[in-house]
């Protein structure tokens, strides 16, 4: 747990004293959204609803990309010194999520500022942003982890990311769908459901399989 | 001759299926008083047991992928790549024999099913594995981030085919509602059509097995001439 706790604090310094890699993140962000509202002005719900996930794919390959390519080789001996597979992986899973978190949560304000409130419960919507960039930095960290490995950048992350990230997605989809929808829908508990199994599924396998990419 | 007799097996079963498929009587309740299946039902033969056999090879390249990872042979990376391969080339008929099917039913080509879109995305997951091989080039490197995205990508590739398009509405017969594999559901599958299914998705996953022993005889030859 110590192990753990150190690596995400080194990780938070890291993300202080090197403010380009935050600092650019963010700036993807906000003028991707620019962009957005500047090529369609104002997208119906089903439109709005698309192109937030689909803006938080592209920005979660982004952010999680640079958390192993960061990592050199030099740097990589001096983790195996002081920590085993678990712990590291654990603790990249963890800072990518909060990571991810504040992300989405910046997009959906700027989403709200730019392009109108087509929700009736905004709250709920966040805690849904939440989970959802929670649930796409799981994936693509892991497959960041193979991507360093294999001495690529963050293209091959992409590919095989995309058609991985599918079932989180439609998940997604339908439960903010759902949100969008003035009624109560019934099915939301059990997809919700649904979305934690899954998260709990690529963490148990990135766990596992993780170890086999520690060392060459 | 007493090692091949799975061979004999698979041409047997599949000249049975070719035969059976082609001429057995279909229920007339199901392909033409309830449905517009008409003789198209006789594509059940070909096109479902190509996902079956897909499957079951992309289970034994899982199989071969975990033994890589404990194991860390050259043997068994070869094989596990050699069962994707084919395992994706089976998937790619099935798209190929739903789509024929899909023209001459539901009217086109292509009808953006939910079980047609989920599969040709699951495709792709095995094409993103072939790309990451070839990105890497030291052969003990590969084998081993290969079967870690291997182990990886089944896990996720399962629920996205099996539970996924089964919670949404779908063209395919006895897909309404959100129970029921497309089908396979009791109803819809006739007893005299059931004994010629199975033995025809026997037959269609030997040869699969059969194809890919080739594979790996032809991958073992140029690893050796190196």
């Amino acid at each position: 747990m110590k192990h753990i706790l150190t690596l995400i604090r080194k990780d938070f310094l890291l993300e202080i004293r090197q403010q380009y890699s935050l600092y650019g993140v963010l700036l993807y962000v906000v003028s991707t959204i620019f962009v957005l509202k500047m090529a369609i002005d104002q997208p119906e719900e089903k439109v709005w609803n698309g192109l937030y996930w689909m803006i938080q794919i592209f920005i979660c390959v982004n952010a999680v990309a640079k958390s192993f390519l960061q990592e050199s080789n030099g740097r990589m001996y001096y983790f195996y010194t002081i920590a085993g597979p678990r712990h590291f992986i654990i603790a990249k899973l963890i800072f990518n999520i909060l990571l991810m978190m504040t992300m989405s949560s910046v997009s959906l304000l700027l989403f709200f500022v730019l392009f109108g409130l087509p929700i009736e419960s905004p709250f709920i919507f966040w805690g849904i942003a939440l989970i959802g960039g929670a649930s796409l930095s799981l994936v693509f960290t892991f497959l960041a982890a193979i991507a360093a490995r294999a001495q690529q950048n963050a293209a091959l992350m992409a590919i095989m990311g995309f058609p991985l990230i599918i079932p989180q997605l439609q998940l997604l989809m339908r439960i903010s769908n759902i949100a969008f929808s003035d009624i109560i829908q019934s099915g939301l508990s059990t997809l919700i459901a649904l979305l934690i199994g899954f998260n709990l599924l690529i963490l148990a396998l990135a766990v596992i399989l993780f170890p086999f990419l520690w060392k060459d | 001759m007493r090692r091949n007799w799975w061979k004999i097996l698979c041409v047997l079963l599949l000249l049975y299926t070719f035969i059976g498929g082609f001429l057995v009587k279909l229920p007339y309740e199901t392909a033409y008083l309830t449905s517009n299946l008409y003789e198209t039902m006789r594509n059940f033969f070909f096109h479902v047991p190509m996902w079956f056999g897909q499957m079951i090879l992309l289970f034994v390249s899982l199989v071969y992928a975990v033994i890589n990872l404990s194991k860390n042979t050259i043997e068994s990376d070869i094989k596990a790549q050699a069962f994707a391969q084919t395992g994706t080339i089976f998937g790619a008929l099935g798209l190929l024999t739903g789509s024929i099917w899909a023209k001459h039913t539901w009217g086109s080509w292509w009808n953006n099913d939910p079980k047609q879109l989920g599969v040709a995305i699951a495709m792709m997951i095995y094409l993103a594995y072939f790309i990451l091989r070839s990105a890497v080039t030291d052969i003990d490197k590969r084998a081993r981030i290969s079967a870690v995205y291997n182990v990886f990508a089944f896990f996720i590739y399962i629920p996205l085919i099996m539970i996924l398009p089964r919670m949404v509405e779908s063209l395919h017969p006895g897909g309404q509602g959100s129970e029921g594999n497309p089908g396979l559901s009791g109803s819809s599958l006739d007893p005299s059509l059931r004994v010629i299914f199975w033995p025809a998705v026997l037959g269609w996953t030997l040869l699969g097995t059969w194809i890919t022993t080739l594979w790996i005889r032809i991958r073992k030859i140029e690893e050796k001439s190196y």
